[in-house]
């Protein structure tokens, strides 16, 4: 049987569900003989590759890069699963929508600094004005909400995939489980 | 007071035929036959006001469903409580409730303990299907007990019927319109100012999320004594 081509990105989230998935523990050598980890903070590969055949994508979107990164991963991806509440609902990552990046920048790198007041303009990206959840920028396959999603209704749902079957994923998480 | 005539009226809910007292609602008498019918701003010992619209049926011959939790029950009526098209539109309702507002269930305090929170899971919501408006409302953490968070407030008055029909204060109500509605003490004071208010706290209790909620509390913690109200009432033989 050929292997999935896995793809698994962290944008503007605190990687707590890449933790998850790693909290599957012995499982992932079950998965293992269904998937090739193509892309990952777990594997050294510079360049989102093409064909991948399930992405899965934590956080929200918050910066110009952010949308760079999902636009490719939309086009190079058969399906997308948006994995936790930021890449959901926006979640923590959108919280500063209700003061604004600018708000934000300035109690960063000007009130709480002591030194080098100025915004940074080099290598780190620019901000949106608001930070949204997946959905809101491209068409996203799957949801699996949680804060972190659990490591059980990770499994579950990859298991669901590579067999090709249906699952209810609302008896397995919620938002902020 | 003279009061009118109670007659029983037989009619249809989903292809079942009950029977029903003519001052009863659709979802009385439906959930006297065990039909369930969703409910968010509906509490039983409280009037209903029908704000949340979680609870709409369809009626054969009327173009657009109604909650029925308001609606009285007729004679010869056709009901359906579930339908693609109702499923659509619940989900729909729900959607634009969390996207209207800030409910961040992961720092919500009462997180694990919201009706809003397991409605998405009753009613299968996966996201929200209207973009975040990302609005902004002042907390009134003023009072020594309690706090108040409009940024989680879903206008249930859930909070404003318990002040006046159970506690008799009036302490709350609604102010402003549309997306900037919210719940208010006497005449928009600090809670802490509010003269009206006895602090008893059933506001908070019957809150159906966090926007209003008890200070000093961690979320592991929390208990919202929803029923407290349903048995207050019973106790005082009202319904």
């Amino acid at each position: 049987m050929k292997k999935i081509r896995l793809g698994t990105i962290w944008l503007d989230g605190c990687s707590g569900c890449h933790m998850s998935f790693l909290d599957m523990d012995e499982r992932l050598i079950e998965l293992a003989e269904y998937v090739d980890v193509v892309y990952s903070p777990y594997v050294d590969m510079k360049e989102f590759p093409e064909d991948v055949d399930l992405t899965i994508v934590e956080g929200a979107l918050s910066t110009d890069h952010d949308i760079k990164m999902i636009k490719k991963i939309r086009k190079n991806s058969k399906l997308i699963l948006a994995l936790g509440d930021c890449a959901i609902t926006g979640n923590v990552s959108a919280m500063k929508n209700l003061y604004g990046s600018e708000a934000i920048l300035q109690k960063g790198y000007f009130d709480l600094a002591d030194l080098n007041h100025e915004y940074p303009s080099k290598v780190v990206p620019t901000l949106l004005d608001m930070v949204i959840p997946l959905h809101e920028a491209v068409k996203v396959d799957y949801f699996l909400p949680g804060c972190p999603t659990p490591a059980d209704a990770i499994y579950e749902m990859l298991k669901a995939l590579i067999e090709g079957r249906e699952i209810n994923i609302h008896e397995l998480t919620r938002f902020g489980k | 007071m003279i009061k009118a005539k109670v007659r029983v009226k037989n009619f249809k809910i989903d292809g079942i035929c009950v029977t029903g007292q003519s001052n009863q609602t659709i979802l009385e008498v439906a959930r006297d036959n065990g039909i369930d019918i969703p409910t968010l701003c509906h509490l039983r010992g409280l009037s209903d006001v029908g704000s949340c619209r979680m609870c709409i049926v369809e009626i054969e011959g009327r173009h657009e469903p109604i909650p029925s939790c308001t609606a009285k029950i007729k004679e010869g009526m056709e009901v359906t409580t579930s339908s693609p098209e109702i499923k659509a539109a619940r989900e729909m309702i729900l959607s634009m409730m969390f996207s209207e507002r800030y409910h961040t269930c992961s720092t919500c305090v009462v997180n694990g303990d919201c009706q809003l929170q397991s409605k998405s899971v009753e009613l299968e919501l996966s996201h929200s299907f209207t973009p975040y408006l990302n609005q902004r409302f002042e907390i009134d953490a003023s009072h020594k007990n309690f706090v108040n968070d409009p940024n989680k407030c879903i206008l249930c008055t859930r909070c404003i019927r318990v002040c006046d029909e159970i506690e008799g204060a009036h302490a709350l109500d609604l102010f402003g319109r549309g997306l900037g509605t919210r719940v208010i003490h006497d005449m928009d004071e600090p809670w802490a100012d509010s003269t009206s208010c006895t602090s008893c706290g059933k506001c908070v209790y019957v809150c159906p999320t966090g926007a209003l909620y008890e200070k000093d509390i961690s979320e592991e913690e929390i208990i919202k004594k929803r029923e407290i109200v349903t048995e207050l009432v019973k106790n005082r033989g009202q319904k």
